[in-house]
């Protein structure tokens, strides 16, 4: 008995299944572009260098969430010597104030669904929500 | 040896990726080319594999059972272990190939003093491969975010379970240290046992070192040394997309995760990791058990010339019958 048949159907979806993001890609007129986040154009300095923004920013969030709910150490000092509140609406959001065109670009982007939204609220959706 | 061996060839061949990953000419090379020749082989590979296997010739039913086939009705059969219908057989097949049934059987045999030989179950091969596989396909399902954009609700949805915990950030998926406890289970169980020490090849130990490598490699990325992830996801893109290009952010670690992946895939047609499509065709567990119930002719018997009794009798009827001699007929 040979099941050639069978056989070559599962060889094909295979096939099919393991390219699936090429034909997902190509259906959704996907580039490789990236997500182009919305940076602020007022404020030069971050509170620390763009490098370790770019890939480590949750670090500090996180460290910064432990010393003001943990150990009641409410500023940070920089990198550059700048003293700043650590808050994320207060300080983060007051130069990067569209969390949708800054956060959530590249988060999306990339699949990461942070936990700082379940208690900080976006500020712009409080102001829309309250009409 | 055979482990020293393969642990020095994986770890010079992540060497040779994290340098090549740094020298401005060779990143295309691991970046681009290296990626997309090692899908390619493995695709041809696998495909030019199975084809193989699909034409080899299997005209008998060889099953391995391991309950009563079925037989008269009061006779009580095993459905599951020794499958009669396609039902039978799909179900037996699904339990192989998604909680690895055969590996549950695994046992042990032990000398003790006395002298006496001692046989017991042994799950923990099955536990760790069966830990070590779910975990592999849950990672390879989380890493589509990478290629697909944008990323499918159910990637999201997976990658979410699997940080359930919310322990830092990013956060700690589970799959991430299940995968790692596996696949030093496994390579501890070969270095353990003589018997096991004996048998394992260096090829055991090059698919071992690499998956933890590859595992590795990531689990640094992810918790230690942050690479630009939306870089990388440009770069994957770019590769799935056709249209290839190598980020000038994307360095060091990441090449050697990649490389290390690329050698992985274009590895597989070659090795014993084609058992991820090898158990399904595998003719000792995908056939129905239904010898007795039904009559298989070997389709490619040679058509032998022969001389049946009957036939033998009718031509030398004469003679027998001179002879005295009792015949079939008459």
């Amino acid at each position: 008995m040979r099941d050639k048949g069978l056989i070559f159907t599962g060889l094909v979806l295979f096939l099919v299944l393991i390219t699936f993001p090429v034909w997902y890609d190509l259906a959704a007129g996907t580039t490789s572009k990236g997500p182009d986040p919305k940076l602020p154009t007022a404020e030069k300095d971050c509170v620390a260098p763009l490098e370790y923004m770019r890939t480590s920013h949750m670090d500090l969030l996180l460290s910064w969430r432990d010393q003001v709910v943990r150990q009641d150490r409410l500023t940070y000092k920089a990198f550059d010597g700048k003293t700043y509140d650590m808050r994320l609406t207060g300080t983060c959001l007051k130069c990067h104030t569209n969390k949708e065109e800054f956060c959530d670009r590249c988060h999306t982007y990339v699949g990461v669904a942070p936990y700082c939204w379940e208690c900080h609220i976006d500020p712009a959706l409080a102001q829309r929500s309250r009409g | 040896m055979n482990a020293l061996l393969s642990l020095i060839v994986v770890l010079v061949l992540g060497a040779l990726a994290y340098v090549g990953g740094s020298v401005e000419g060779l990143r295309t090379l691991f970046g681009v080319i290296i990626p997309y020749a090692a899908i390619l082989t493995f695709l041809v590979g696998v495909a030019y594999r199975v084809v193989r296997w699909a034409l080899s010739p299997v005209p008998f039913r060889i099953t391995t059972t391991c309950g009563q086939q079925k037989s008269l009705p009061w006779i009580k059969a095993g459905y599951l272990e020794s499958p009669s219908t396609t039902l039978g057989v799909s179900l037996r097949m699904a339990l192989e190939v998604l909680l690895f049934r055969s590996l549950f059987r695994n046992t042990k045999a032990e000398l003790r003093s006395g002298p006496q030989l001692v046989y017991g179950e042994n799950k923990y091969l099955w536990l760790a491969a069966l830990a070590f596989h779910w975990s592999f396909l849950i990672i390879f399902l989380r890493h589509l975010r990478f290629f697909m954009q944008p990323v499918p609700a159910f990637v999201n949805l997976l990658s979410g379970v699997d940080g359930f915990f919310q322990i830092g950030a990013p956060v700690l998926y589970i799959t991430d240290i299940v995968i790692l406890v596996a696949l030093a289970y496994l390579l501890w169980r070969r270095f353990r046992d003589p018997q096991v020490r004996y048998i394992s090849l260096f090829t055991d130990y090059f698919a071992l070192f690499l998956l933890i490598g590859l595992a590795g490699s990531g689990v640094l990325m992810r918790y230690f040394f942050r690479p630009d992830i939306v870089a990388i996801k440009e770069l994957a893109l770019g590769l799935v997309t056709f249209t290839p290009a190598v980020p000038v952010q994307v360095g060091g670690l990441f090449f050697v995760h990649l490389f290390l992946l690329s050698l992985l895939i274009a590895y597989f047609p070659f090795s014993k990791l084609m058992h991820f499509a090898g158990v399904f065709l595998s003719p000792t567990r995908n056939l129905a058990n239904n010898n007795r119930a039904k009559r298989h002719v070997n389709p490619w018997d040679y058509p032998v010339k022969v001389h049946t009794y009957a036939e033998w009798e009718e031509e030398f009827h004469d003679k027998i019958k001179a002879a005295g001699l009792p015949m079939e007929k008459e």
